[in-house]
Order: structure tokens, then C-alpha cells, then sequence
């Protein structure tokens, strides 16, 4: 089913507020960084691994769910947090190790958790398959409501946990699905020098279970493909794999000079960004005016500047505190 | 010799790459592989240059599937080859150990000695950057701890060119342990000590064999990779006051080497043993062990410089807390002075 002008505005929203998500912590991130690039330095220290680009996944996908449904995320996690309703406020400040984060400041960029939408993300690839299938077990189990998503990069669909998941969840019919955000990198390597066949939706067979492929990043077909996988685990089909094109706009992380990209990828990639595709297909399919985006776009940087300002005038939790939380 | 020494400054990067590159001249088993040590030449830089000489079928880029690359690196050095994998970050090993302490730690034992399988495994350690909980932990201890493998960590480029030249030609399985902030990528800051002269030629650090990097009478300060230049500037400080400190750098874990530590301690009769590694069950506690249990004379109980027992926390302030250091050295030394 296509989504409505609603959903579409939605969708629109989230993408606006996750890409200026983005641009805005890229800048943060520099400051103090620089001359000598020292990853230690700055507001934002540590590895950061930005989204851009890959925003339709988060929103196609999550424009069906939930704060009660389950979903997992990888390293590159703040597109998916975003559309998946993770208190910004909170977010922002954990990745500025901020006492006001989601976990005090404990976990950082790469350690999103928010309990109350049921959001988790985790820095070993792969890592999130085991748990959205034990997720959607539990649900199972209490007959409860709510599917589980796991998302991984296309580099993780190479990993023993992708393989022995998607066995799991599909011999046990448990409602998750499985989100590939292919990229088309691993870091430095090429999709094509790491994966035995093109796509990875076709592995889905395998595990007796439907696969999808949705091609040029586009949000309405990754509404479409989630919608019925979505609707498949909810109403006890089992579970879906569905493999997204996407485009990483951003380097791996930050810091990542991209050498090994063929020389004009970047640019190409950047002609198919999907935030002004998306406009223009507001524009010529809805009643959606250039004051109508600029609105919008409006009120996503509202909500970002103020969630940076609370991040920034939040203290650092006392150090000792450090201990705490080990255990509950 | 007629050749003037000039000094060769590397980093322990370069000196890892450079020993690797030497030794895949003079050995066709050699081989590398794992996840971007290919044309990247490795995310700490340590395989920088090995694939324009040597080409994509000797330093083979993985996908990342690592049960599939170290399980197949056993089964290559129990046929024969000498294979050496990376797996960037330490914190990466939960998802193929079974191929590592099952498997290529024990071939070995479970064959009598017919199976050789010479491995070495190089992985990054340590923090100090705000990398969180799966990019920082040492885990030492964790390899240290089970029988069959061999494990080293050097704490400057000299003996980081030496161990990896000894590892590669070892036929046991070793695990080479690089610490990030000595690793010479400006990205992450550098201790600037760990960067120093390096012949050319090849040449092997005897793997178990600690070194003491300074002498001293009044306190002997144990400790590997960051802990020995924390050590080192405690070292310095502590002399200022008149003490004279001793510091260790044990450079393998596995075999270790208490001979020497034990011989410090009787001249000193102090130890202090630092590791950026987990407090408990750690390093720490087995250097403090291997010394009491020869019931050598102390002036003061021991202490330990470790790594708290918490993951790693992300927050700048807070890790930078947790994270031993020289001044954490100093107050340990301090409070053996009180007793
Ligand atoms: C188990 C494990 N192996 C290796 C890594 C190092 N690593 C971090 S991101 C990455 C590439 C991931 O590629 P992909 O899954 O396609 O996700 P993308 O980065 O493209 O979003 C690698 C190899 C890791 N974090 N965990």
C-alpha cells in the first residue's frame, strides 16, 4: 500500500529533521578536532558514523511502527532513532556523554538505547540480529503485541549472526523483520568483492521466508516492501527480509578520506540524494508549496537547534558515577 | 662497520608493516588477511604498503565474517601456511573466539604436537578517545588467561618490529596486541616515546622476555603498551623526590617472563603493577601473584594501577577518570610509603 499525504509528510519530516540531524553534529564534531585531525578532542569525542543519504530507510520502515515495536540498530544508528520517536533531547546529549543522556553518558553515539520506544543500537556488526529474534520471540511468548526490526548493513549480511537469525526467526515463524541498508561499502570494501551474489534479498530463500529488494533509495517503495513484511510479522506470517539501495553520503565515519571511492561516486551519489527527490515529489503529487517546505524544514531545524542547545547546556554527570549502573 | 647509525624513527604501524613485509619477502606461506588491510592498509595502518608489493592474493581484504577468516586461518597454518589476520579492534572477538581457543589453541595439545598452527592474530587495544565500551577494552587477560596461544604487546616500535618478526616465524599460534594511542595515527593522538629508532634489517624480540626500560632501587613499576609510559613518567616524577623506580615493560603476557620481575622486586622490594585492562582476575593480579608466591621479601603490599571494573564509559571526564595514568602510579607508590 502506498502511504497517504500524511505518512508522505511524515516521512518528508523525519528526513529533514535526521539530515539536519546530521549536518549539524558534523560541524559540531570538528570543532577542536582540528589542525591535526585528533579524534580524542573536541565536544563530540570518539568515532562518529553519520546517515546521510540513508534516510528513507529509517522512515519507510518506521513510518509502520510503533513506540511497542522492537527495533535494532547498527553503528550508524541517529537516522533510525530519529524516525523510531528516540527522545532527541536525550540522544543529543548522550552524544555529547552529557549526564542528561539517554544513558548518563555512559554509552555514546554508537550505544542508543531508549527503553521507552524499544530502541537499541550497538557497535558489533550483526549484533542486533540475535536480539530483535529474541525480541519477537518474547512477544510471541506473552502474547503481546509488536514486531521486531533488525537493521544491518550490508557488510553484516556476510556475518554467522545474519545467517543463523534469519534460520531462527523463520523456523520458530516469529514475527521480526530483517532491514538491509546496502550502501554498497563495508568500511573500504566494495559489496561486490565481499558478497558471493548481487543481491542479498535472494538469501531469504535459503531461510524459507520472503525477500524483497528495493532499489534507488526510495522512500515510497521502502513503505511499500515494510508494509507488507510489517503486516506479514504482525499478523503471524513469520518473518521478512527486505534489502534497501541506499547511499552513504557521509565517509565511513568521520575522518575517512574515501580514497577507495571510484573517482566521481561522491557526486553521483550526491545527484540522487533523496531529501530533494522527495521534495519534488511533494510538490508535483501533492498541494505542497514552497512555503509549505519552507515551514517544515522550519520547524525540523527548531527541533534539532534545541535539542543541540539542551545537549550543550547539560553538565557532565559527576565521574564517579562512572560505577553506577553496572548492575541495576 | 664503516655505516653510520642514523636514526630511523617508526611507528609501532610502520614497524609492524615493515616486519610483515620482510617476512613475506623470504617466506611465500606468509599471508595477511581481514577486513580493510587491503588497499586502506588497515584501519591502525599496520598493513599499510603490503598490497601494492604484494598484491590481493597475499593480503586478501575479508568480508566480514570472522567465525569463516579465523577459522580458515587454522585450518591454512595447520596445512601449512603462515597465515597473519587482523581483526581491528579486540572488542571484535566475541564473535569468533570458538575458532580461537577451541580450535587454534589447542590443535596442537589435541595432536600430540603434530599440528603446528602459526597464526598470529593482530588486534588493537585500549581507549583514551572516547570510543565507548566496544572500541576500547584491552581484554588481555581474556587470551592471556587460556592455554595454547602465545601473547605479546609491545609498547614502542623497537620491540613492535621485533615481536611481530619472532611471531611470524613462531610455529604456535600468537596474538599480537597493539595499543591505539601508540600506534602513531595522528587520529587518535600518539604517546610520542612509543615512536623510536628502528633498524632496517630484520631482527627478533625474543617472545617471554620482559625488558626493564629503566632501572631503579626503591620501586619496581610492572606494566605493558600505555602502562609502561605511564610508568615511565611516574618514573620521572618519583626521581624528582629522590625515588628511584624500576620499571618493567613485560612485552608478553604469555610466556611471561617472572624471572625478571622477581629479580626487581628482591632488589626493591616494592611492585606496583599497572594495566589498562579490567581490575579483576586481570594481569595485575597474576604479576602480584607470581611474586608472593616466591615469598619474596616486601616493604610494603602491593599495589595495582588498573582499569576499573565497569565497561568503559563514553563520557570524556568519566573515562579519562577511569583510565590508569602516572599520577594513579605516584598515589599507589604513596600509599605503600604510609604502611
Ligand atoms: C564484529 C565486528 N567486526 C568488525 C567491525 C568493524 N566494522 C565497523 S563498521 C564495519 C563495516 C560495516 O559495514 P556495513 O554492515 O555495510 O554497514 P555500514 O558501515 O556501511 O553502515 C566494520 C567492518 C565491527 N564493528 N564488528
Amino acid at each position: 500500500m502506498k502511504p497517504n499525504r500524511e505518512q508522505q509528510l511524515w516521512m518528508y519530516e523525519h528526513m529533514l529533521i535526521s539530515r539536519y540531524f546530521e549536518e549539524t553534529i558534523e560541524k559540531i564534531y570538528m570543532e577542536g578536532k582540528l589542525p591535526a585531525f585528533n579524534m580524542a578532542n573536541g565536544p563530540i569525542p570518539g568515532e562518529m558514523h553519520l546517515s546521510n543519504g540513508q534516510e528513507p530507510c529509517a522512515v519507510g520502515v518506521c513510518a509502520h511502527l510503533t513506540a511497542t515495536d522492537i527495533v535494532t540498530s547498527t553503528h550508524r544508528p541517529h537516522h533510525v532513532a530519529i524516525a523510531k520517536g528516540v527522545d532527541l533531547n536525550k540522544m543529543t546529549a548522550e552524544i555529547f556523554g552529557k549526564a542528561t543522556g539517554l544513558s548518563g553518558g555512559r554509552g555514546g553515539h554508537m550505544h542508543i538505547f531508549d527503553a521507552k520506544v524499544n530502541f537499541s543500537c550497538s557497535g558489533i556488526i550483526a549484533q542486533g540480529m540475535g536480539p530483535a529474534v529474541g525480541a519477537a520471540l518474547s512477544r510471541k511468548l506473552q502474547n503481546k503485541e509488536g514486531v521486531a526490526i533488525a537493521y544491518i548493513g550490508e557488510g553484516a549480511a556476510n556475518q554467522g549472526a545474519f545467517h543463523e537469525s534469519l534460520n531462527l526467526a523463520s523456523v520458530w515463524k516469529l514475527p521480526v523483520v530483517f532491514i538491509i541498508e546496502d550502501n554498497a561499502w563495508g568500511i573500504s570494501v566494495a559489496k561486490t568483492a565481499s558478497t558471493a551474489i548481487e543481491r542479498n534479498d535472494q538469501r531469504a530463500a535459503a531461510y524459507g521466508m520472503p525477500g524483497y529488494a528495493v532499489e534507488n533509495n526510495d522512500p515510497i517503495a521502502i513503505f511499500e516492501a515494510a508494509g507488507e513484511a510489517i503486516e506479514r510479522a504482525r499478523s503471524g506470517g513469520g518473518p521478512s527480509l527486505i534489502e534497501i539501495e541506499t547511499y552513504r553520503l557521509a565517509g565511513h565515519f568521520m575522518g575517512d578520506a574515501e580514497g577507495y571511492r571510484p573517482k566521481g561516486e561522491k557526486d553521483a551519489l550526491f545527484a540522487k540524494d533523496p531529501i530533494p527527490k522527495f521534495r519534488e515529489h511533494l510538490a508535483a503529487n501533492f498541494d505542497w508549496s514552497n512555503s509549505d517546505d519552507e515551514a517544515m524544514v522550519k520547524k525540523a531545524h527548531e527541533k534539532v537547534d534545541a535539542a543541540i542547545e539542551f545537549a550543550r547546556n547539560s553538565e557532565y554527570a559527576p565521574v564517579e558515577e562512572a560505577l553506577e549502573k553496572v548492575f541495576v | 662497520m664503516s655505516v653510520a647509525t642514523k636514526e630511523r624513527k617508526l611507528t609501532i604501524a610502520r614497524a609492524m608493516a615493515e616486519a610483515i613485509a620482510q617476512e613475506m619477502r623470504i617466506d611465500e606461506r606468509v599471508f595477511v588477511m581481514g577486513e580493510d588491510i587491503g588497499p586502506l592498509g588497515g584501519v591502525f595502518g599496520n598493513t599499510r604498503g603490503l598490497f601494492d608489493e604484494f598484491g590481493a592474493e597475499r593480503v586478501r581484504d575479508t568480508p566480514i565474517s570472522e567465525t569463516a577468516f579465523m577459522g580458515a586461518a587454522v585450518g591454512a597454518a595447520s596445512d601449512g601456511m603462515r597465515p597473519i589476520v587482523e581483526l581491528m579492534f579486540v572488542d571484535f572477538f566475541g564473535v569468533c573466539f570458538d575458532a580461537i581457543y577451541n580450535s587454534m589453541a589447542k590443535n596442537t595439545y589435541f595432536s600430540g604436537g603434530e599440528v603446528k598452527v602459526p597464526v598470529v592474530l593482530m588486534t588493537s587495544t585500549g581507549g583514551g578517545y572516547s570510543d565507548a565500551g566496544q572500541h576500547s577494552q584491552c581484554l588481555h587477560a581474556t587470551f592471556a588467561h587460556l592455554p595454547g596461544m602465545k601473547v605479546v604487546a609491545p609498547s614502542n616500535a623497537y620491540d613492535a618490529k621485533g615481536l611481530m618478526t619472532a611471531a611470524i616465524r613462531d610455529d604456535n599460534p600468537v596474538i599480537f596486541m597493539f595499543h591505539k594511542a601508540l600506534q602513531g595515527m595522528g587520529w587518535l593522538g600518539t604517546e610520542r616515546d612509543a615512536i623510536v629508532h628502528v633498524p632496517e634489517e630484520s631482527y627478533e624480540i625474543p617472545i617471554g622476555k620482559a625488558a626493564v626500560v629503566k632501572e631503579g632501587t626503591d620501586v619496581t613499576i610492572v606494566g605493558l603498551t600505555s602502562g609502561v609510559h605511564h610508568g615511565l613518567k611516574a618514573a620521572r616524577t618519583l626521581a624528582e623526590r629522590g625515588v628511584s623506580a624500576e620499571v618493567i615493560d613485560i612485552r608478553s603476557l604469555v610466556p611471561l617472563d617472572r624471572e625478571t620481575i622477581i629479580n626487581s622486586v628482591k632488589k626493591t622490594g616494592r611492585l606496583i603493577v599497572v594495566d589498562e585492562d579490567y581490575h579483576s582476575y586481570g594481569v595485575t593480579g597474576e604479576i602480584i601473584t607470581s611474586v608472593v608466591e616466591q615469598g619474596v621479601a616486601l616493604k610494603a603490599a602491593p599495589k595495582r594501577v588498573a582499569y576499573p571494573d565497569i565497561p568503559i564509559p563514553f563520557a570524556r571526564p568519566m573515562e579519562q577518570w577511569a583510565l590508569p595514568n602516572a599520577e594513579k602510579i605516584i598515589t599507589a607508590f604513596e600509599l605503600m610509603e604510609k604502611n
